[in-house]
Protein backbone atom coordinates (compact mmCIF):
# COMPACT_ATOMS: atom_id res chain seq x y z
CA UNK A 1 0.00 0.00 0.00
CA UNK A 2 2.74 2.40 0.99
CA UNK A 3 4.60 1.61 -2.22
CA UNK A 4 1.54 2.42 -4.31
CA UNK A 5 1.14 5.73 -2.51
CA UNK A 6 4.78 6.54 -3.19
CA UNK A 7 4.33 5.77 -6.89
CA UNK A 8 1.23 7.97 -7.12
CA UNK A 9 2.76 10.93 -5.26
CA UNK A 10 6.01 10.56 -7.17
CA UNK A 11 4.22 10.59 -10.52
CA UNK A 12 1.86 13.44 -9.67
CA UNK A 13 4.12 15.88 -7.84
CA UNK A 14 7.81 14.97 -7.81
CA UNK A 15 8.18 13.96 -11.45
CA UNK A 16 5.28 16.02 -12.74
CA UNK A 17 4.59 14.91 -16.28
CA UNK A 18 4.53 18.36 -17.88
CA UNK A 19 6.65 20.49 -15.61
CA UNK A 20 9.59 18.15 -15.17
CA UNK A 21 9.19 15.46 -17.87
CA UNK A 22 8.00 17.81 -20.64
CA UNK A 23 5.35 15.41 -21.87
CA UNK A 24 2.03 16.81 -23.02
CA UNK A 25 3.47 20.29 -23.47
CA UNK A 26 1.24 20.91 -26.47
CA UNK A 27 -2.13 20.68 -24.68
CA UNK A 28 -0.55 22.34 -21.66
CA UNK A 29 0.19 25.43 -23.76
CA UNK A 30 -2.62 25.08 -26.27
CA UNK A 31 -5.73 24.46 -24.15
CA UNK A 32 -4.98 26.48 -21.02
CA UNK A 33 -6.60 29.83 -21.76
CA UNK A 34 -9.68 29.18 -19.65
CA UNK A 35 -10.01 27.15 -16.47
CA UNK A 36 -13.15 25.47 -17.76
CA UNK A 37 -11.63 24.06 -20.96
CA UNK A 38 -8.37 23.27 -19.18
CA UNK A 39 -10.17 21.18 -16.58
CA UNK A 40 -12.12 19.41 -19.31
CA UNK A 41 -8.91 18.57 -21.11
CA UNK A 42 -7.28 17.43 -17.85
CA UNK A 43 -10.15 15.11 -16.98
CA UNK A 44 -10.20 13.66 -20.51
CA UNK A 45 -6.45 13.00 -20.26
CA UNK A 46 -6.97 11.42 -16.81
CA UNK A 47 -9.57 9.10 -18.29
CA UNK A 48 -7.49 8.09 -21.32
CA UNK A 49 -4.16 7.66 -19.52
CA UNK A 50 -5.67 5.51 -16.78
CA UNK A 51 -7.38 3.29 -19.33
CA UNK A 52 -4.33 3.18 -21.62
CA UNK A 53 -2.05 2.22 -18.71
CA UNK A 54 -4.38 -0.64 -17.83
CA UNK A 55 -4.72 -1.97 -21.38
CA UNK A 56 -1.07 -1.51 -22.36
CA UNK A 57 0.10 -3.21 -19.18
CA UNK A 58 -2.20 -6.17 -19.85
CA UNK A 59 -1.05 -6.43 -23.47
CA UNK A 60 2.62 -6.18 -22.54
CA UNK A 61 2.47 -8.76 -19.75
CA UNK A 62 0.17 -11.27 -21.41
CA UNK A 63 0.84 -10.96 -25.14
CA UNK A 64 4.16 -9.28 -25.90
CA UNK A 65 6.36 -10.87 -23.21
CA UNK A 66 5.11 -14.49 -23.59
CA UNK A 67 5.53 -14.24 -27.37
CA UNK A 68 8.96 -12.65 -27.05
CA UNK A 69 7.86 -9.54 -28.93
CA UNK A 70 8.74 -6.92 -26.32
CA UNK A 71 10.72 -4.94 -28.88
CA UNK A 72 7.46 -4.17 -30.70
CA UNK A 73 6.15 -2.20 -27.72
CA UNK A 74 6.31 1.23 -29.36
CA UNK A 75 4.30 0.22 -32.43
CA UNK A 76 1.79 -1.80 -30.45
CA UNK A 77 1.25 0.86 -27.79
CA UNK A 78 0.70 3.73 -30.24
CA UNK A 79 -1.81 1.70 -32.25
CA UNK A 80 -3.58 0.47 -29.12
CA UNK A 81 -3.83 4.02 -27.78
CA UNK A 82 -5.15 5.41 -31.07
CA UNK A 83 -7.71 2.62 -31.33
CA UNK A 84 -8.64 2.96 -27.68
CA UNK A 85 -9.39 6.66 -27.98
CA UNK A 86 -11.62 6.05 -31.00
CA UNK A 87 -13.37 3.22 -29.20
CA UNK A 88 -13.88 5.24 -26.00
CA UNK A 89 -15.33 8.07 -28.05
CA UNK A 90 -17.84 5.78 -29.75
CA UNK A 91 -18.69 4.00 -26.50
CA UNK A 92 -19.32 7.24 -24.62
CA UNK A 93 -21.41 8.64 -27.46
CA UNK A 94 -23.70 5.60 -27.39
CA UNK A 95 -23.83 4.70 -23.72
CA UNK A 96 -23.03 7.69 -21.51
CA UNK A 97 -24.08 10.81 -23.46
CA UNK A 98 -23.70 13.08 -20.43
CA UNK A 99 -20.01 12.19 -20.07
CA UNK A 100 -19.59 12.49 -23.83
CA UNK A 101 -20.92 16.04 -23.80
CA UNK A 102 -18.34 16.93 -21.18
CA UNK A 103 -15.29 15.14 -22.62
CA UNK A 104 -16.12 14.30 -26.24
CA UNK A 105 -14.60 17.47 -27.64
CA UNK A 106 -11.21 16.73 -26.15
CA UNK A 107 -10.92 13.02 -26.89
CA UNK A 108 -9.80 13.19 -30.56
CA UNK A 109 -7.13 15.69 -29.54
CA UNK A 110 -5.53 13.20 -27.18
CA UNK A 111 -4.96 10.41 -29.71
CA UNK A 112 -1.29 11.07 -30.22
CA UNK A 113 -0.61 13.01 -27.05
CA UNK A 114 2.90 12.11 -25.96
CA UNK A 115 1.89 11.93 -22.29
CA UNK A 116 -0.28 8.87 -22.99
CA UNK A 117 2.45 6.97 -24.80
CA UNK A 118 4.95 8.25 -22.25
CA UNK A 119 2.90 6.82 -19.38
CA UNK A 120 2.61 3.41 -21.06
CA UNK A 121 6.34 3.30 -21.79
CA UNK A 122 7.31 4.44 -18.28
CA UNK A 123 5.25 1.60 -16.81
CA UNK A 124 7.16 -0.91 -18.91
CA UNK A 125 10.56 0.67 -18.24
CA UNK A 126 10.01 0.70 -14.48
CA UNK A 127 8.77 -2.90 -14.61
CA UNK A 128 5.45 -2.11 -12.96
CA UNK A 129 2.77 -4.78 -12.62
CA UNK A 130 -0.89 -4.24 -13.41
CA UNK A 131 -1.96 -2.43 -10.22
CA UNK A 132 1.21 -0.35 -10.09
CA UNK A 133 0.77 0.63 -13.74
CA UNK A 134 -2.76 1.88 -13.18
CA UNK A 135 -1.74 3.77 -10.04
CA UNK A 136 1.19 5.30 -11.91
CA UNK A 137 -1.13 6.25 -14.80
CA UNK A 138 -3.63 7.89 -12.46
CA UNK A 139 -0.78 9.70 -10.69
CA UNK A 140 0.70 10.99 -13.94
CA UNK A 141 -2.62 12.25 -15.22
CA UNK A 142 -3.56 13.77 -11.85
CA UNK A 143 -0.30 15.70 -12.08
CA UNK A 144 -1.24 16.85 -15.56
CA UNK A 145 -4.72 17.92 -14.42
CA UNK A 146 -3.17 19.87 -11.54
CA UNK A 147 -0.61 21.59 -13.75
CA UNK A 148 -2.97 22.55 -16.56
CA UNK A 149 -5.67 23.84 -14.18
CA UNK A 150 -3.15 25.94 -12.24
CA UNK A 151 -1.75 27.24 -15.52
CA UNK A 152 -5.21 28.22 -16.79
CA UNK A 153 -5.92 30.03 -13.53
CA UNK A 154 -2.73 32.04 -13.87
CA UNK A 155 -3.34 32.74 -17.56
CA UNK A 156 -6.81 34.16 -16.89
CA UNK A 157 -5.11 36.72 -14.64
CA UNK A 158 -2.28 37.35 -17.13
CA UNK A 159 -4.81 38.17 -19.84
CA UNK A 160 -6.00 41.15 -17.78
CA UNK A 161 -2.48 42.46 -17.21
CA UNK A 162 -1.35 45.22 -19.54
CA UNK A 163 2.16 45.72 -18.19
CA UNK A 164 3.74 42.89 -20.16
CA UNK A 165 6.38 44.00 -22.72
CA UNK A 166 5.11 43.67 -26.26
CA UNK A 167 7.52 40.98 -27.41
CA UNK A 168 6.69 38.87 -24.34
CA UNK A 169 2.93 38.90 -24.92
CA UNK A 170 1.36 35.63 -25.97
CA UNK A 171 3.33 32.42 -25.64
CA UNK A 172 6.61 33.81 -24.18
CA UNK A 173 4.93 34.98 -20.99
CA UNK A 174 3.12 31.63 -20.76
CA UNK A 175 6.47 29.85 -20.99
CA UNK A 176 7.95 32.10 -18.30
CA UNK A 177 4.96 31.22 -16.11
CA UNK A 178 5.55 27.54 -16.82
CA UNK A 179 9.20 28.01 -15.85
CA UNK A 180 8.22 29.59 -12.53
CA UNK A 181 5.71 26.80 -11.90
CA UNK A 182 8.44 24.27 -12.66
CA UNK A 183 10.67 25.94 -10.06
CA UNK A 184 7.84 25.65 -7.55
CA UNK A 185 7.39 21.96 -8.41
CA UNK A 186 11.14 21.43 -7.86
CA UNK A 187 10.27 22.03 -4.20
CA UNK A 188 8.46 18.69 -4.13
CA UNK A 189 11.64 16.79 -4.95
CA UNK A 190 12.45 16.24 -1.27
CA UNK A 191 9.06 14.62 -0.70
CA UNK A 192 10.12 11.04 -1.42
CA UNK B 1 19.13 26.98 -57.26
CA UNK B 2 19.11 23.22 -57.56
CA UNK B 3 15.81 22.02 -56.10
CA UNK B 4 17.51 19.42 -53.89
CA UNK B 5 19.89 21.97 -52.40
CA UNK B 6 16.91 24.29 -52.00
CA UNK B 7 15.10 21.71 -49.79
CA UNK B 8 18.13 21.53 -47.50
CA UNK B 9 18.45 25.32 -47.31
CA UNK B 10 14.72 25.51 -46.64
CA UNK B 11 14.95 23.04 -43.74
CA UNK B 12 17.95 24.65 -42.08
CA UNK B 13 17.18 28.36 -42.49
CA UNK B 14 13.87 29.30 -44.06
CA UNK B 15 11.56 26.87 -42.30
CA UNK B 16 13.74 25.71 -39.43
CA UNK B 17 11.47 23.32 -37.50
CA UNK B 18 12.46 24.60 -34.06
CA UNK B 19 13.27 28.27 -34.50
CA UNK B 20 10.74 29.15 -37.21
CA UNK B 21 7.90 26.64 -37.29
CA UNK B 22 8.19 25.69 -33.60
CA UNK B 23 7.31 22.03 -33.93
CA UNK B 24 8.38 19.18 -31.68
CA UNK B 25 8.65 21.17 -28.48
CA UNK B 26 8.67 18.17 -26.14
CA UNK B 27 12.07 16.79 -27.24
CA UNK B 28 13.40 20.33 -27.66
CA UNK B 29 12.70 21.07 -24.01
CA UNK B 30 13.51 17.69 -22.57
CA UNK B 31 16.73 16.60 -24.26
CA UNK B 32 18.71 19.83 -24.45
CA UNK B 33 20.29 19.56 -21.01
CA UNK B 34 23.66 19.42 -22.76
CA UNK B 35 24.91 19.99 -26.30
CA UNK B 36 25.75 16.34 -26.83
CA UNK B 37 22.29 15.15 -25.69
CA UNK B 38 20.64 17.63 -28.03
CA UNK B 39 22.89 16.47 -30.86
CA UNK B 40 22.07 12.80 -30.18
CA UNK B 41 18.34 13.46 -30.19
CA UNK B 42 18.68 15.50 -33.38
CA UNK B 43 20.54 12.73 -35.18
CA UNK B 44 18.01 10.08 -34.08
CA UNK B 45 15.12 12.26 -35.27
CA UNK B 46 16.90 13.03 -38.55
CA UNK B 47 17.33 9.33 -39.30
CA UNK B 48 13.64 8.67 -38.73
CA UNK B 49 12.63 11.78 -40.68
CA UNK B 50 14.64 10.95 -43.81
CA UNK B 51 13.37 7.40 -44.09
CA UNK B 52 9.78 8.18 -43.09
CA UNK B 53 9.62 10.95 -45.70
CA UNK B 54 11.09 8.65 -48.32
CA UNK B 55 8.79 5.70 -47.53
CA UNK B 56 5.65 7.78 -47.23
CA UNK B 57 6.44 9.57 -50.50
CA UNK B 58 7.00 6.22 -52.19
CA UNK B 59 3.71 4.87 -50.81
CA UNK B 60 1.71 8.05 -51.37
CA UNK B 61 -0.27 6.65 -54.30
CA UNK B 62 -0.98 3.34 -52.57
CA UNK B 63 -2.18 4.56 -49.17
CA UNK B 64 -5.91 5.39 -49.30
CA UNK B 65 -6.73 8.96 -48.29
CA UNK B 66 -8.96 7.97 -45.36
CA UNK B 67 -6.51 5.74 -43.50
CA UNK B 68 -3.39 7.75 -44.23
CA UNK B 69 -2.78 8.90 -40.65
CA UNK B 70 -2.76 5.36 -39.15
CA UNK B 71 -0.63 4.22 -42.08
CA UNK B 72 1.89 7.00 -41.44
CA UNK B 73 1.93 6.14 -37.74
CA UNK B 74 2.79 2.51 -38.51
CA UNK B 75 5.61 3.51 -40.86
CA UNK B 76 7.01 6.03 -38.38
CA UNK B 77 6.69 3.68 -35.38
CA UNK B 78 8.55 0.90 -37.23
CA UNK B 79 11.39 3.28 -38.11
CA UNK B 80 11.56 4.56 -34.54
CA UNK B 81 11.82 0.99 -33.26
CA UNK B 82 14.71 0.35 -35.66
CA UNK B 83 16.50 3.53 -34.55
CA UNK B 84 15.88 2.67 -30.90
CA UNK B 85 17.42 -0.80 -31.31
CA UNK B 86 20.38 0.60 -33.28
CA UNK B 87 21.06 3.21 -30.62
CA UNK B 88 20.79 0.60 -27.89
CA UNK B 89 23.49 -1.39 -29.69
CA UNK B 90 25.87 1.29 -30.96
CA UNK B 91 25.31 4.64 -29.23
CA UNK B 92 27.34 5.53 -26.12
CA UNK B 93 25.63 4.16 -23.01
CA UNK B 94 25.46 7.54 -21.26
CA UNK B 95 23.76 9.15 -24.23
CA UNK B 96 21.24 6.33 -24.61
CA UNK B 97 20.38 6.48 -20.90
CA UNK B 98 20.10 10.28 -20.94
CA UNK B 99 17.68 10.24 -23.87
CA UNK B 100 15.79 7.30 -22.35
CA UNK B 101 12.06 7.44 -22.98
CA UNK B 102 12.35 10.29 -25.47
CA UNK B 103 13.67 7.99 -28.21
CA UNK B 104 10.47 5.91 -28.50
CA UNK B 105 8.55 9.17 -28.15
CA UNK B 106 9.93 10.31 -31.52
CA UNK B 107 6.80 8.54 -32.82
CA UNK B 108 4.61 11.38 -31.58
CA UNK B 109 7.01 14.16 -32.61
CA UNK B 110 4.96 16.63 -34.64
CA UNK B 111 7.83 17.37 -37.03
CA UNK B 112 7.74 13.90 -38.50
CA UNK B 113 3.98 13.70 -38.89
CA UNK B 114 3.92 17.33 -40.03
CA UNK B 115 6.46 16.78 -42.81
CA UNK B 116 4.69 13.59 -43.88
CA UNK B 117 1.41 15.47 -44.20
CA UNK B 118 2.73 18.73 -45.59
CA UNK B 119 5.46 17.53 -47.92
CA UNK B 120 6.05 13.80 -48.39
CA UNK B 121 2.42 13.05 -49.24
CA UNK B 122 2.63 15.34 -52.27
CA UNK B 123 6.18 14.97 -53.62
CA UNK B 124 8.53 12.39 -55.13
CA UNK B 125 10.57 10.10 -52.82
CA UNK B 126 14.03 11.56 -53.55
CA UNK B 127 12.88 15.15 -53.10
CA UNK B 128 11.07 14.17 -49.88
CA UNK B 129 14.22 12.46 -48.61
CA UNK B 130 16.15 15.70 -49.19
CA UNK B 131 13.39 17.58 -47.38
CA UNK B 132 13.91 15.15 -44.49
CA UNK B 133 17.67 15.76 -44.56
CA UNK B 134 17.17 19.53 -44.51
CA UNK B 135 14.57 19.48 -41.73
CA UNK B 136 16.65 16.97 -39.77
CA UNK B 137 19.82 19.05 -39.99
CA UNK B 138 17.82 22.15 -39.04
CA UNK B 139 16.39 20.35 -36.01
CA UNK B 140 19.79 18.93 -35.00
CA UNK B 141 21.45 22.36 -35.26
CA UNK B 142 18.69 23.97 -33.22
CA UNK B 143 18.84 21.33 -30.49
CA UNK B 144 22.63 21.48 -30.34
CA UNK B 145 22.60 25.29 -30.09
CA UNK B 146 19.97 25.30 -27.33
CA UNK B 147 21.80 22.48 -25.54
CA UNK B 148 25.10 24.37 -25.89
CA UNK B 149 23.62 27.52 -24.29
CA UNK B 150 21.96 25.60 -21.45
CA UNK B 151 25.10 23.57 -20.76
CA UNK B 152 27.32 26.65 -20.82
CA UNK B 153 25.16 28.69 -18.44
CA UNK B 154 23.97 25.82 -16.27
CA UNK B 155 27.00 23.57 -15.94
CA UNK B 156 29.75 25.88 -17.20
CA UNK B 157 30.97 23.35 -19.72
CA UNK B 158 31.19 22.90 -23.48
CA UNK B 159 30.59 19.36 -24.79
CA UNK B 160 31.45 18.04 -21.33
CA UNK B 161 34.66 20.06 -20.76
CA UNK B 162 34.24 22.43 -17.83
CA UNK B 163 35.45 25.94 -18.62
CA UNK B 164 33.62 28.04 -16.02
CA UNK B 165 34.42 27.38 -12.34
CA UNK B 166 31.75 25.93 -10.08
CA UNK B 167 30.92 29.17 -8.31
CA UNK B 168 29.57 30.79 -11.45
CA UNK B 169 27.13 28.08 -12.57
CA UNK B 170 23.44 28.90 -12.76
CA UNK B 171 22.30 25.38 -12.04
CA UNK B 172 18.64 26.04 -12.79
CA UNK B 173 19.37 26.15 -16.53
CA UNK B 174 20.18 22.45 -16.78
CA UNK B 175 17.08 21.61 -14.76
CA UNK B 176 13.48 21.60 -15.98
CA UNK B 177 12.63 25.29 -15.33
CA UNK B 178 15.64 26.41 -17.38
CA UNK B 179 14.19 24.77 -20.48
CA UNK B 180 11.00 26.80 -20.20
CA UNK B 181 12.90 30.03 -19.60
CA UNK B 182 15.22 29.47 -22.58
CA UNK B 183 12.27 28.71 -24.83
CA UNK B 184 10.44 31.79 -23.51
CA UNK B 185 13.39 33.99 -24.51
CA UNK B 186 13.52 32.30 -27.89
CA UNK B 187 9.84 32.92 -28.65
CA UNK B 188 10.10 36.50 -27.36
CA UNK B 189 13.01 37.06 -29.73
CA UNK B 190 10.91 35.65 -32.52
CA UNK B 191 8.04 37.98 -31.72
CA UNK B 192 10.48 40.88 -31.66
CA UNK B 193 11.93 39.98 -35.05
CA UNK B 194 8.48 39.15 -36.42
CA UNK B 195 9.75 35.84 -37.75
CA UNK B 196 7.05 33.62 -39.19
CA UNK B 197 6.13 30.97 -36.66
CA UNK B 198 3.20 29.00 -35.40
CA UNK B 199 3.10 31.07 -32.26
CA UNK B 200 2.90 34.64 -33.47
CA UNK B 201 0.62 34.50 -36.49
CA UNK B 202 -3.15 34.71 -36.48
CA UNK B 203 -5.27 32.62 -38.78
CA UNK B 204 -5.78 35.50 -41.23
CA UNK B 205 -2.07 36.30 -41.35
CA UNK B 206 -1.30 32.69 -42.10
CA UNK B 207 -3.80 32.64 -44.96
CA UNK B 208 -2.35 35.88 -46.35
CA UNK B 209 1.19 34.50 -46.23
CA UNK B 210 0.04 31.35 -47.94
CA UNK B 211 -1.48 33.36 -50.77
CA UNK B 212 1.73 35.33 -51.16
CA UNK B 213 3.69 32.08 -51.33
CA UNK B 214 5.84 32.94 -48.31
CA UNK B 215 6.69 30.41 -45.59
CA UNK B 216 3.60 30.54 -43.44
CA UNK B 217 5.01 28.75 -40.44
CA UNK B 218 3.01 25.82 -39.17
CA UNK B 219 -0.40 25.62 -40.75
CA UNK B 220 -1.74 23.84 -37.71
CA UNK B 221 -3.52 21.13 -39.65
CA UNK B 222 -1.96 18.07 -38.08
CA UNK B 223 -4.41 15.99 -36.15
CA UNK B 224 -2.28 15.77 -33.07
CA UNK B 225 -1.13 19.39 -33.01
CA UNK B 226 -2.25 21.37 -30.01
CA UNK B 227 -1.14 24.81 -31.05
CA UNK B 228 -4.57 25.54 -32.40
CA UNK B 229 -6.46 23.21 -30.13
CA UNK B 230 -8.22 26.06 -28.35
CA UNK B 231 -9.75 27.21 -31.64
CA UNK B 232 -10.85 23.68 -32.47
CA UNK B 233 -12.37 23.08 -29.04
CA UNK B 234 -14.26 26.38 -29.02
CA UNK B 235 -15.56 25.82 -32.51
CA UNK B 236 -16.78 22.35 -31.58
CA UNK B 237 -18.47 23.59 -28.42
CA UNK B 238 -20.19 26.30 -30.46
CA UNK B 239 -21.32 23.76 -33.01
CA UNK B 240 -22.66 21.51 -30.30
CA UNK B 241 -24.63 24.32 -28.69
CA UNK B 242 -26.06 25.30 -32.04
CA UNK B 243 -26.78 21.71 -32.94
CA UNK B 244 -29.89 21.38 -30.79
CA UNK B 245 -32.16 23.95 -32.52
CA UNK B 246 -30.59 22.93 -35.86
CA UNK B 247 -29.92 26.31 -37.36
CA UNK B 248 -29.39 25.99 -41.09
CA UNK B 249 -26.23 28.07 -41.35
CA UNK B 250 -24.44 26.12 -38.63
CA UNK B 251 -25.39 22.65 -39.79
CA UNK B 252 -24.28 23.66 -43.27
CA UNK B 253 -20.91 24.64 -41.90
CA UNK B 254 -20.65 21.38 -40.00
CA UNK B 255 -21.52 19.42 -43.11
CA UNK B 256 -18.80 21.27 -44.97
CA UNK B 257 -16.23 20.30 -42.36
CA UNK B 258 -16.96 16.65 -42.76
Amino acid sequence: MQELLLIAVGAALVNNVTLSQFLGICPFLGVSKKVETATGMGVAVLFVISLASLICSLIYDHILVPMDLAYLQTIVFILVIAGLVQFVEMFLKKSIPSLYTALGVYLPLITTNCAVLGAALTNVQEGYGLVESVVNGVGISAGFLLAITLMAGVREKIAENEGIPKSFQGSPIVLVTAGLMAIAFCGFSGLI
Amino acid sequence: MNKYIERIYNGIIKENPTFVIMLGMCPTLATTTSAINGFGMGVATTAVLIFSNMLIAALRNIIPEKVRIPAYVVVIASLVTIVDLLMQAFAPRDLYNALGIYIPLIVVNCIIMGRAEAYAAKHAPLLSAFDGIGMGIGFTCALTIIGFCRELIGAGSVFGYTIIPDDFHVGIFVMAPGAFLVLACLTALQNKLKAPSATNLTKEERAKKKLAGEPEGCTGNCQSCMLHAEEIVEKKIELKKADCPKTDAVSDREGGNR
